[in-house]
């Protein structure tokens, strides 16, 4: 049933029917009015169980989430622009830990100079810290985004970030139609986490990881990010089945069929370029519409079969790089491709880069045989056997530590 | 101090012999059923002040909670020395985040843990000294006004051991550290700087501080079982020296907290409520010169001609801790 309600509040009620058991609050423009909602439906009683905290910082509210989450409850805090920036050691180490944290974020420019209003910057800062970063075009997908999210969170073992744009949608009064606690509950299942802090099961997480092992534990990352492609659109095409709606997927295509030139966007502005390729449509030019709604893990496949043969790609974006220029849109020409472009990640968390090592990989090249994006000597047994690991075991613990020790048996014992 | 009159004397040492008491007065430490919580193994140096610590402190807790014990740890020695993977120090569930929120994750540990209803599982949060009063300082003020239910333990050594001695927030004044040498007309680090955070910890109005050294495991064992006997915030602040980073002899780490506690220089008491309610007296008084000459961070102290002077002031620091807690003890304690 469609209500008039404002945006944070929707988010409010939407994250309350997820039963979060741990909510962290600290206020900062254009987030506050989420967390305040929830703060008052934990205070009256109608969201319990659930432990509202009232923390003394952004970082403090990461923090404690990270704990909330290791130690097996459901963990849900909101944040924007500087905020995000003051707590962003904490957000790289939630995905890190591989902990299924949700939070809003509202999108808001970064200082200086001050600014509260909207754009892309502060979720383009932590683009590369592991969290899942999912883009709401209106207040009604950011409502459903968020039980979506919750859903892949706890599925995958990795943070998700609801991106939605600040006072656009926050302070937005529109009519939402919010799932009631029954539809809720039957979407989204109880929290079982692939690791738990229980002295029934006492596990050691957060070890440090040396050149034996990071990049393994990276790219396992990286997999899970790549599990994400496949399971957003197939948990949306669950959501819309149950509920009749689509909410979130990977992209939103919209007048694309003969569309001449295609313009890529994010978020609400989406509505604009809509009404405008209208109107220029009737005119009789041939314009369409891409949404990216997935921006990590990026969606090549999708945005390069929905750009295929277009004469002209137009990117519109609410940040930039200084001294480079679109995000975004580098991300797009990558989908859109060459066949001369390579990446070869190397030498992470201290992996020596030998010769050995580049000449087989120029040999690769030379014959034809290196992947568009690869990883320099790699050790796809150990992957493979984590991988395996948790594919048969729910609670498969902290993966870091699984690799580490899985390197550390004896070589017969490895096979 | 409320809880003992007895007293132990051995021969010179004045170290507590488990042999004098009854079973139940034995250290948890002698007691072959002790958890080794940090259990053996770990790469901390040779007469590692934090290593037995940690040992003691989670050992006592383990007691206390029948084994119901979760561990945050800030990043720092302790945590690199203790987990170096495939092999872990930790015999309970044990989590390592960031540097500088400790605190602010065992709080989410707490909160998670009542909001499950497993109100008989406790959470300790640990750290060093730069994860405690400098870098983790904001989450530890927060988790402690907001009286969350946690043990946090401050292994204090007086520095960044980890990253190679540089000076914190703990260092005291003279003391020579990578970032405070001993170079220049005021060789080490400034007089008039630094943090008491056990008694900004009071002033917070937590249920529970103290203060105790390695040297002590009485004293030591008893305030982690009195700060378990608390829900809310509580804050143990362990003196733990580090022969590396105090160049002091790997066999000298309990005779140098002992000093430390003798002379004046790091005052053991405990506080409920903002209210000191026991110190631990001076049982044989010591001159703050026997505790520097025994570490290499305070060697320009002395010598030819030495700065007799600066060792003066020293002394001076000593003599109003000794004033202000009456850290001396009177006849009738005796």
């Amino acid at each position: 049933m469609l209500r008039q309600i404002e945006g944070s509040h929707a988010i409010a009620e939407s994250v309350a029917r997820c039963r979060p058991e741990v909510v962290c609050a600290y206020p900062i423009s254009p987030q506050t009015h989420i967390i305040e909602a929830i703060g008052v439906m934990v205070k009256e009683g109608t969201l319990a169980p659930c432990e509202f905290i009232n923390v003394e910082s952004e970082f403090a509210a990461m923090s404690v989430s990270i704990g909330a989450s290791a130690a097996g409850a459901r963990a849900y805090t909101a944040t924007a622009s500087q905020g995000l920036l003051f707590m962003i050691e904490a957000v790289y180490n939630a995905a890190g830990l591989g902990l299924p944290i949700v939070m809003t974020l509202a999108n808001r420019a970064i200082g200086a100079p001050i600014n509260i209003w909207n754009d892309h910057s502060d979720a383009m800062a932590v683009r590369d810290s592991g969290w899942i970063q999912l883009f709401a075009e209106t207040n009604q997908e950011a409502a459903d985004l968020h039980v979506q999210a919750f859903r892949l969170a706890e599925e995958l073992s990795v943070p998700v970030m609801v991106c939605m744009d600040g006072f656009i949608l926050t302070h937005a009064v529109e009519g939402v139609d919010l799932l009631d606690q029954e539809q809720v509950d039957r979407f989204l299942p109880p929290y079982e986490p692939r690791q738990v802090l229980d002295p029934e099961d006492p596990v050691s997480i957060g070890a440090m990881v040396g050149p034996e092992a990071f990049e393994e534990v990276r790219y396992l990352a990286h997999l899970r990010q790549l599990d994400a492609l496949d399971r957003i659109p197939e948990i949306a095409a669950e959501f819309s089945e149950m509920f009749g709606r689509d909410s979130g997927g990977l992209v939103r295509p919209y007048r694309l069929e003969d569309a001449e030139t295609v313009i890529v966007a994010m978020g609400s502005v989406l509505g604009t370029i809509k009404d405008a390729v209208d109107e220029r449509r009737d005119a009789g030019e041939r314009l369409g519409v891409l949404g990216i709604t997935s921006f990590r893990p990026f969606p090549l496949e999708a945005v390069r079969q929905a750009l295929a043969g277009r004469e002209r790609v137009v990117v519109v974006e609410k940040a930039f790089s200084l001294g480079m220029g679109g995000v975004l849109a580098t991300d797009v020409a990558m989908a859109i491709g060459t066949t001369t472009l390579h990446t070869v990640v190397a030498g992470l968390g201290g992996r020596p880069i030998t010769r050995t090592a580049l000449l087989d990989m120029l040999e690769r090249a030379r014959t034809g045989r290196l992947a568009t994006l690869s990883f320099l000597d790699l050790d796809e047994g150990v992957i493979a056997r984590e991988r395996a690991r948790m594919a048969t075991v729910r609670r498969s613990g902290p993966f870091a530590e699984n690799v580490l020790r899985d390197l550390g048996r004896p070589r017969e014992d490895q096979a | 101090m409320s809880e003992t009159r007895v007293h132990f004397y051995q021969v010179g040492s004045f170290a507590v012999g488990n042999r004098l008491l009854s079973a139940d007065e034995r250290t948890v430490q002698s007691d072959r059923r002790r958890t080794n919580s940090i259990d053996s193994g770990h790469r901390a140096c040779q007469g590692c002040g934090e290593a037995l610590g940690a040992r003691y402190a989670l050992d006592a807790a383990m007691r206390v909670t029948s084994g119901q014990l979760v561990a945050v740890n800030a990043t720092g020695c302790l945590e690199v020395f203790s987990t170096p993977f495939p092999e872990t120090s930790w015999q309970i569930p044990w989590l390592h985040s960031l540097f500088g929120n400790a605190p602010a994750v065992a709080t989410g540990v707490a909160a998670a843990l009542r909001v499950k209803g497993r109100d008989q599982v406790r959470v300790v949060g640990q750290a060093g000294d730069g994860g405690t009063v400098d870098i983790g300082f904001g989450t530890l003020s927060g988790m402690f006004e907001r009286n969350d239910d946690v043990l946090f333990v401050c292994y204090d050594n007086e520095g960044y051991m980890n990253t190679g001695v540089q000076r914190s927030a703990a260092t005291p004044p003279t003391a020579r550290t990578a970032t405070t040498d001993a170079v220049g007309p005021e060789p080490g680090n400034a007089f008039g700087q630094g943090k008491d955070v056990p008694r900004i910890a009071m002033a917070h109005g937590i249920p529970y501080v103290a203060t105790a050294t390695v040297a002590d495991l009485h004293d030591l064992e008893r305030k982690v079982e009195r700060a378990m006997s608390f829900h809310g915030a509580r804050y143990l602040h362990v003196f733990v020296p580090c022969p590396l980073g105090w160049g002091a002899a790997s066999s000298e780490t309990i005779h140098v907290a002992r000093l430390a506690k003798e002379t004046g220089i790091f005052p053991v008491y405990e506080a409920e409520y903002g209210e000191v309610t026991g110190v631990t007296k001076i049982r044989r008084q010591a001159p703050v010169t026997e505790y520097l000459r025994l570490q290499r961070r305070y060697a320009h102290l002395f010598g030819h001609p030495g700065r007799p002077d600066v060792v003066a002031r020293l002394q001076a620091m000593a003599d109003a801790n000794i004033a202000r807690y009456g850290l001396l003890a009177t006849e009738e304690d005796e």
